[in-house]
């Protein structure tokens, strides 16, 4: 375990420096892209379609859901590859290939931290004083998505050694999950159509993630008419978020075994 | 092999490896073939290996020997874990470190220091212990000054003596070696050779697979003939040679 440790870190180093071989700006590309992602979502939806007149602070709402997609999507679009991609290894040399995709997870909080700064910063400036509860829910939310990153990147990773088919799901499934979670628009407008299906809405893990990330950033920031207004989904904190901590450990669980059980595989097919 | 008959490293007792030759990666023809009835085969399937059984006691030399395509490699990524049997079992005992194609691990956009430390952690060694060796694996990769240079820079002569030299000082039970000494200058063959030797002299387990049957006879005592997957012969190395060629020779 001590060992794993130790190569884990190596691997996560790898993975950074080689992303930024040769780049001049390094880093500093996962602070700029979410920037000007936030920059073009804030103009086309907060602007033209003026959500910032009906959503108070709605820049700090959409930027605290987008760093947190971000990192799941990062997350499981690299861990979904990163088997795949560290064939030559896999082939050769035999190391406990859970490695590879929980290395990626890691190399995308890594990019995520830097983004949870400027959030901060940028809440800090508008007042931002949460309570313990409120910063809970942000290690939770946190965890939340990491979790669900590794356990389907472990699921798709494996998957994707026999059907490369797998990349394409992911990806479609990730062009999906920004919509399908309360980051561009507020929760309200999906409970208005679907009605008492909304449950459906509820269970996505992301959904209560990026919520509860909304909970910890964006409330605190608002005034007492705005709270008033702006009423958290109903039962986010009582049922739905340990609905979604036991769905996503579910997630992680069934990854894992389903890992397992083609890793032995891996070197052959690959 | 006298007097270490009791202390076994490796026991492989019926091993069967078959391999799928898939000629698909889409789910969509998978599910065709499915909806089909699973009639015909997407894939052709050869033995790798077939009923594989013999023992290593520790400390003992063995070369696998055979032609091309007589499941040596197969044998050795069975024993190093990468691949697994369908039947039959295999059980190591202690640390297994594998020269299989060296440098593997490498990365060539990482400098010479980095890939020692990722190349040693992959192949088992603490963080301690490569801070410790690190001067050692240098000094005897005869890398110097190079060693904060990005590998893909190094030569092939280079890139070899490094990972030679971080996986010998990984200090592992069984040493699996493949074909790792036909490459490199003549110096550092023998160097290697040395080392080999050393690390026999010194009680580890040493499977070497090579075409150079010389070589091997020098290094190992015992052989293991293997033919299309099937084990031919075990004993003494000499033996083992000359049947294979004998064998060879009566292809021809």
């Amino acid at each position: 375990m001590l060992r794993d440790r130790f190569l884990l870190k190596l691997l996560v180093r790898k993975e950074i420096r080689v992303r930024y071989r040769g780049s001049v700006l390094g880093l500093m590309w996962s602070y700029l892209k979410p920037l000007l992602q936030f920059a073009v979502y804030f103009v086309a939806l907060g602007i033209f379609l003026n959500l910032r007149g009906s959503t108070p602070n709605y820049a700090i709402y959409l930027f605290s859901g987008i760093v947190l997609i971000n990192f799941f999507t990062e997350a499981l679009g690299n861990a979904t590859r990163s088997i795949v991609e560290n064939r030559d290894l896999i082939r050769k040399i035999y190391l406990p290939r859970e490695l590879f995709p929980v290395a990626a997870v890691w190399v995308s909080a890594v990019h995520f931290f830097p983004q949870l700064v400027v959030l901060m910063g940028a809440c800090l400036v508008v007042g931002w004083v949460p309570s313990a509860p409120q910063i809970a829910a942000l290690v939770i939310a946190f965890l939340l998505v990491a979790v669900l990153a590794t356990g389907l990147g472990l699921l798709f990773g494996a998957a994707n050694v026999y059907f490369r088919d797998s990349e394409n799901i992911v990806d479609m499934i990730l062009m999906i999950v920004t919509w399908a979670s309360p980051v561009l628009y507020v929760w309200s407008m999906v409970e208005d159509v679907l009605g008492r299906w909304f449950f459906l809405y509820q269970l996505n893990p992301m959904t209560v993630a990026v919520e509860l990330f909304h909970w910890a950033f964006w409330y605190p920031t608002l005034t007492d008419v705005e709270l008033a207004a702006a009423p958290l989904p109903p039962d986010l904190l009582t049922l739905w978020t340990p609905i979604a901590l036991a769905l996503t450990v579910l997630i992680m669980f069934l990854g894992q075994i389903t890992f397992r059980r083609l890793s032995a595989n891996f070197a052959q097919e690959l | 092999m006298e007097g270490m008959v009791d202390d076994p490293a490796i026991i492989c007792d019926g091993v069967q490896k078959q391999f799928v030759l898939r000629h698909t990666r889409s789910l969509k023809e998978a599910l065709v073939w499915i909806v089909k009835g699973r009639k015909g085969d997407l894939s052709r399937k050869f033995d790798a290996l077939q009923d594989v059984s013999f023992t290593v006691n520790r400390g003992e030399t063995v070369a696998l020997l055979g032609l091309n395509g007589s499941g040596k490699s197969t044998l050795l990524k069975l024993i190093s874990g990468v691949l697994q049997p369908d039947t039959g079992s295999l059980l190591t005992k202690g640390r297994i470190a594998g020269l299989i194609e060296v440098g593997a691990g490498f990365h060539h956009d990482l400098s010479g220091r980095d890939n020692v430390y990722l190349n040693g952690a992959i192949l088992g060694m603490p963080e301690r212990k490569i801070d410790q060796m690190f001067d050692s694996i240098v000094d005897f990769a005869e890398i110097g000054e190079f060693i904060d240079t990005e590998v893909k820079f190094y030569s092939s002569g280079m890139y070899l003596r490094l990972a030679f030299s971080i996986a010998v000082h990984t200090d592992p039970e069984i040493f699996l070696v493949d074909e790792i000494l036909a490459v490199g200058d003549e110096p550092f063959q023998r160097k290697c050779l040395a080392k080999i030797k050393e690390l026999a002299a010194a009680g580890k387990t040493l499977l070497v697979v090579s075409h150079d049957l010389d070589l091997v006879s020098t290094v190992c005592e015992r052989g293991i003939l293997l033919e299309h997957g099937k084990l031919i012969t075990d004993g003494p190395v000499e033996d083992v040679v000359s049947e294979l060629r004998r064998r060879s020779r009566a292809d021809d």
